[in-house]
């Protein structure tokens, strides 16, 4: 089986650059890449961090809310465990202390309750059972002697485990209590039982000391889950809790719930061992996760704000990077085609040269032997065929001279002449050109429409030079209209540096492809009789005068050539 | 036309004995040379009234040949023969005290014109 190694996936599908030149499709794919790389670098860790921070931030709050309600709920506990402890205390102190005898005096019950009121809060009444369950004694403010308690339950618990505190119940007066039971074991043979009843008002006392907000609740639940203190949410005393709390286990415990109004809370519960209730603290998350929902938007904000200004920021960037790479692109490009036009401007250039030069000696030796032979010819008394000798030798004469044309223009192409600059009016330069081309125009009925603007400035200029560069293009013009053709000539004062002249033809025009090399020597789309060098001098010769030359063509629809030239030369370039 | 002496100095010995001629023909006394030191050696035994001089040479030069020229005490003007691509040698040329310049192939009435002119001023 194959895997895609990840930097293959990577190269393959991210890094994937279209290797050729300055495709369009290349700097997207590179615009692409430079955005979702620093996107990523950027919105990876950011994301990272807002996550963390959310997550550690819950984390810290959650434990600011648990420990200290898990604290408090375990330290009322222990107030709750400490009081009970004291009054069972009590009471099993009072049942050693005393005797049975003691005890089944009304008066000594009386004294020992009252001691008790005053000493302890809570303490109701004090009861004496014997053994057998029946009421022998009581002080307090019913009256339940002779009452027989051998039926039921919690009195079977004292007879087993020797003491017993009850879960809450509704006294004769309709006020919650408690009872606790103590059986005395000390006088042997004679297991009596002391009770008495506690008032769960300190109960109320020590959850208000709790102080808690108004949103808050706690209270005390038995095993059975019987509410045995008031709740503010979940039901009176006695009536069964309302809310679920765990059974089981030791300690304090925070759980996350929700009640059945739908309020998130948090509840903090705590066992106590004897008897076995449950302290419920509970605060309703609302609460505390205020600051929490404040903290979430707050991060959520700066997160997506973040993020829209990295990828804004991004996108900016890169768009500023990818396209000053393009410009350097095609900076580099323009250059390097531009020294390679040049390099091979110069090496044909070089070539043509030597072989023009090498060819104009035996061109002129021709020149001259033709020109003696006519001479001769002419020296000569009439002979057979006179005449056409002296035509023979004109031909090649002729024909030498057509050469040592070529090889001047070679030359030329070659070693531009130097360009002497003269004070000229481009119009005149046109003119002149035109009317050289007249004849031809005339013969043809090609219209030349000339839009000159005659307030066009002088400029500092080589009359020759220009006067090539006006043939060539007309030359070419020409080539390129039909017989009844037109051709547009324009010249107008481009800015403070430069005059335009334009072009236009309504010939043939060039294709895109023709257009590319037209300036390339020996190019040419003249079949047979064009030199491919035109278009090349003319080149060369605006360069050197620091001008600009462009072209705009369409293939059967025209061509036109637009030429700027400086009013005043730069620098004058050495040959 | 007549008593006119031309030396036609060029190491093509067939181009320049073939102008030779044909100026004869025309009643102009040539006589040509085909390297520096012959043209040198002629110009101090015959004087001629016109040095015809091709600037490409083997040797010195024409511009050495020319050098060479201005040096002697009676002027000669020269006429240089050059080809298109020598031009900057032949402005050097100019500049160094040449009559004028012809190009390569040339036209032999322009040559005898040139001649009669670097005469007449002489």
């Amino acid at each position: 089986m194959k895997t895609i190694k990840f930097q293959e996936f990577i190269t393959k599908y991210i890094f994937r650059i279209p290797e050729e030149g300055t495709s369009p499709e290349r700097y997207k794919a590179l615009r692409r890449n430079i955005i979702i790389l620093m996107i990523l670098v950027t919105v990876i860790p950011l994301s990272l961090m807002a996550t963390i921070n959310y997550y550690q931030y819950q984390k810290n709050l959650r434990d600011e809310i648990i420990s200290p309600m898990n604290l408090l709920t375990n330290k009322t506990k222990r107030s709750f465990e400490l009081f009970l402890e004291e009054r069972l205390s009590t009471v099993r102190f009072i049942a050693s202390a005393y005797s049975y005898q003691e005890l089944s005096d009304p008066i000594i019950l009386n004294h020992i309750l009252s001691v008790l009121k005053r000493e302890f809060d809570g303490f109701v009444d004090l009861g004496l059972i014997s053994s057998k369950g029946k009421l022998l004694n009581y002080a307090g403010p019913y009256s339940f002697l002779d009452k027989d308690y051998s039926q039921q339950s919690w009195y079977h618990k004292v007879l087993i485990n020797g003491r017993y505190i009850s879960d809450v119940f509704l006294g004769y007066r309709e006020f919650p209590h408690i009872a606790i039971a103590v059986q005395n074991l000390t006088e042997p043979n004679c297991c009596w039982i002391l009770r008495t009843t506690i008032n769960t008002k300190k109960f109320d006392d020590l959850i208000a000391m709790l102080e808690l907000d108004p949103e808050c609740d706690a209270f005390l639940i038995n095993k059975e889950g019987i509410l045995q203190t008031n709740s503010k949410f979940y039901g009176k005393v006695l009536e069964p809790c309302q809310l679920k709390i765990p059974n089981g286990g030791q300690g304090t415990y925070v759980i996350e719930s929700q009640d059945k109004n739908g309020r998130e809370i948090f509840i903090a519960y705590s066992y106590l061992v004897e008897p076995e209730y449950t302290l419920v603290v509970v605060k309703p998350s609302s609460l505390i996760l205020k600051t929490w929902f404040t903290f979430r938007t707050e991060i959520f904000f700066i997160y997506i704000a973040s993020v829209l200004l990295i990828v804004l920021l991004v996108y900016k960037l890169t768009d500023a990077q990818v396209s000053h790479i393009k410009k350097a692109d095609e900076k580099r490009e323009r250059a390097f085609r531009e020294l390679e036009h040049s390099q091979k401007l110069s090496s044909i250039g070089r070539l043509a040269a030597g072989v023009a030069h090498e060819i104009n000696n035996p061109l002129a030796i021709i020149n001259q032997k033709a020109g003696l032979m006519s001479d001769l010819i002419e020296n000569t008394p009439d002979f057979n065929k006179k005449q056409k000798f002296i035509e023979l030798t004109e031909a090649i004469i002729k024909s030498t001279e057509r050469c040592s044309t070529i090889t001047h223009r070679l030359l030329g192409f070659a070693r531009r002449m130097d360009i002497e600059y003269e004070d000229l009016g481009v119009n005149d330069v046109l003119r002149e050109v035109i009317s050289f081309l007249e004849k031809e125009a005339l013969h043809r009925n090609i219209k030349i429409e000339l839009h000159l603007d005659e307030n066009l400035p002088r400029v500092s200029s080589d009359r020759g030079q220009l006067q090539q560069v006006f043939l060539n293009i007309l030359s070419n013009a020409f080539a390129a209209v039909t017989d009844n053709g037109n051709i547009i000539i324009r010249t107008w004062d481009e800015d403070s540096e430069k005059v335009g002249i334009s072009f236009e033809d309504d010939g043939c025009g060039m294709s895109q492809k023709d257009l590319a090399n037209i300036f390339e020597p020996f190019f040419t789309t003249k079949k047979g009789y064009g030199t491919g060098l035109g278009l090349p001098i003319t080149y060369g010769i605006i360069q050197k005068m620091g001008g600009s030359i462009k072209v705009k063509s369409k293939l059967g629809e025209g061509s036109m050539f637009t030429i700027y030239i400086l009013k005043m030369p730069k620098k004058v370039l050495d040959v | 036309m007549d008593n006119i002496h031309v030396l036609i100095v060029d190491d093509e010995e067939d181009l320049a004995k073939t102008i030779a001629e044909r100026l004869e023909i025309r009643g102009i006394h040539t006589q040509t040379a085909s390297d520096g030191d012959k043209a040198l050696n002629l110009i101090k035994s015959q004087p001629p009234d016109v040095v015809v001089l091709d600037l490409m040479m083997p040797g010195i030069g024409g511009l050495g040949i020319l050098k060479q020229i201005n040096l002697l005490e009676n002027k000669i003007p020269v006429i240089l023969l050059t080809g298109y691509g020598s031009r900057e040698r032949s402005i050097e040329g100019m500049n160094l005290g040449a009559f004028d310049y012809v190009l390569k192939p040339c036209n032999l009435d322009d040559l005898i014109i040139k001649i009669q002119e670097a005469i007449k001023i002489k």
